[in-house]
């Protein structure tokens, strides 16, 4: 079920609060972390850390490096998604902007960060792009006592790269319908039924994940 | 609505993308959101799809940033202060709180014939929500439809050709579906629906009625 999970290691997670310094990624030949590396090998769980020193610490190199990362990535998601130059740029900008605001909202054992990121684009596409109030679910956000564990962090992660790597083993044709589904150029009637997308793992991990959640609000 | 009750009816993976890919007109993300508020499996399935978004804004497409766009969102971080959200206080699902106040009593019904009443909500123009009121054992017209109607039970339950539908079900409905919602014995049953298409009534009651659902 959780392919490659036997090279990630949680070492000496202790006590209540989870150091995610301390969550390591062994690879045969261990990395010293530089950004270009990260870039290529396992950014999930490093940008993870970002967050959470952004959240601790305000921590504005981490913000910057986050920002050079996924900055030009939302501003494409958002001119693919029909905004001009101008209008993605000052878009994007907010979009970073409310990262930093809301990153004590983000649960690294329900979602990867580019998960979240995308879907902070998202409402900024709805709010901006097509001007319509923008209903959505409570937040479920776990309180001070609560922080999720070292193992569901991992493991979720691990789920959220196995989707990613699945989506860019399936045929061109399909990915490329998916994209277009995504950036609005399909209506939804258009999506077919069978989008041959493997969600059933990840799905069940989340499914769990909301179980514990809701355990611990109760 | 921490207490999930036993949902049978659920959203369609289409549905589930439509709304993760913020592409869904306003009526349906607000029986979308309703339903997720009180579906984790469904809430689950939509995460799944919000991975897929993700993993799409991962990649190689970017777009260059101007160059002092890092400085500029410094400055509005700087200027923004955090907005906290007040905790839900109603019964209701918080989407539709959102839309009609914390309870039903506030819901300006309009009768649209045999006991049936509606409220419009107010969303963008390309689809119409609604909240449907039918009082117990009666029925809706008998319908069809042209796009996709979405109904969501939010009190009592229904049941027509296809199945029987209690609060949190949704159905969904495309053209191929004639059907007529009964409201069970015993409750009033109410529905928030979506349609973004007029509904096709059939017989002669239905054609007077057709005009006041205003669609």
């Amino acid at each position: 079920m959780f392919d490659g999970l036997e090279m990630l290691q949680v070492s000496g997670a202790s006590g209540d609060q989870v150091n995610y310094d301390r969550i390591e990624v062994s690879t045969p030949v261990k990395q010293k972390a530089s950004l270009l590396h990260l870039e290529n090998s396992t950014p999930k769980i490093k940008w993870v850390d970002h967050l959470r020193r952004i959240q601790v610490n305000q921590d504005q190199q981490a913000f910057a490096e986050l920002f050079s990362y996924f900055a030009p990535r939302v501003k494409a998601f958002l001119i693919k998604s029909g905004a001009n130059p101008g209008l993605a740029e000052e878009c994007t900008q907010e979009v970073m902007a409310t990262l930093w605001h809301k990153a004590h909202l983000f649960d690294p054992s329900r979602a990867g960060v580019s998960t979240w990121i995308f879907t902070i684009a998202r409402n900024k596409k709805i709010d901006a792009l097509r001007k319509q109030r923008r209903p959505e679910p409570e937040d479920l956000t776990w309180g001070p006592e609560a922080e999720p564990e070292a193992a569901d962090v991992l493991a979720l992660q691990q789920e959220t790269k196995n989707l990613s790597e699945a989506i860019t083993r399936l045929p061109e044709q399909q990915r490329d319908l998916i994209k277009r589904a995504y950036y609005g150029d399909l209506s939804h009637s258009e999506i077919a039924a069978e989008t041959g997308l493997p969600l059933g793992t990840i799905k069940s991990r989340l499914r769990l994940a909301l179980v514990k959640l809701r355990q611990t609000m109760k | 609505m921490n207490d999930m009750k036993m949902i049978n009816h659920h959203l369609t993976d289409q549905l589930l993308m439509g709304y993760s890919s913020g592409n869904l007109p306003e009526a349906f993300n607000l029986v979308v959101a309703t339903h997720l508020s009180m579906c984790d499996n469904c809430r689950a399935a939509l995460h799944a799809f919000d991975a897929v978004g993700g993993s799409l804004l991962d990649t190689n497409e970017t777009s260059k940033m101007d160059d002092m766009s890092l400085a500029a969102t410094m400055k509005l971080i700087a200027a923004k202060p955090v907005v906290k959200k007040l905790a839900p206080t109603s019964s209701l699902p918080g989407p539709l709180v959102d839309y009609i106040g914390d309870d039903l009593e506030g819901v300006k019904w309009r009768p649209v014939g045999m006991g049936v009443r509606q409220a419009i909500l107010k969303t963008s123009k390309n689809a119409t929500a609604r909240l449907l009121y039918i009082p117990a054992g009666s029925a809706l017209p008998v319908h069809g439809h042209k796009g996709t109607e979405l109904t969501l039970v939010i009190k009592g339950a229904f049941s027509d050709e296809t199945a029987r539908f209690s609060v949190g079900d949704v159905e969904v409905a495309n053209e191929d579906i004639e059907h007529t919602p009964v409201a069970e014995i015993g409750e009033d049953c109410i529905c928030l629906s979506a349609t973004d298409a007029p509904l096709r009534f059939n017989g002669l009651v239905p054609r007077i009625v057709q005009p006041f659902l205003n669609i």
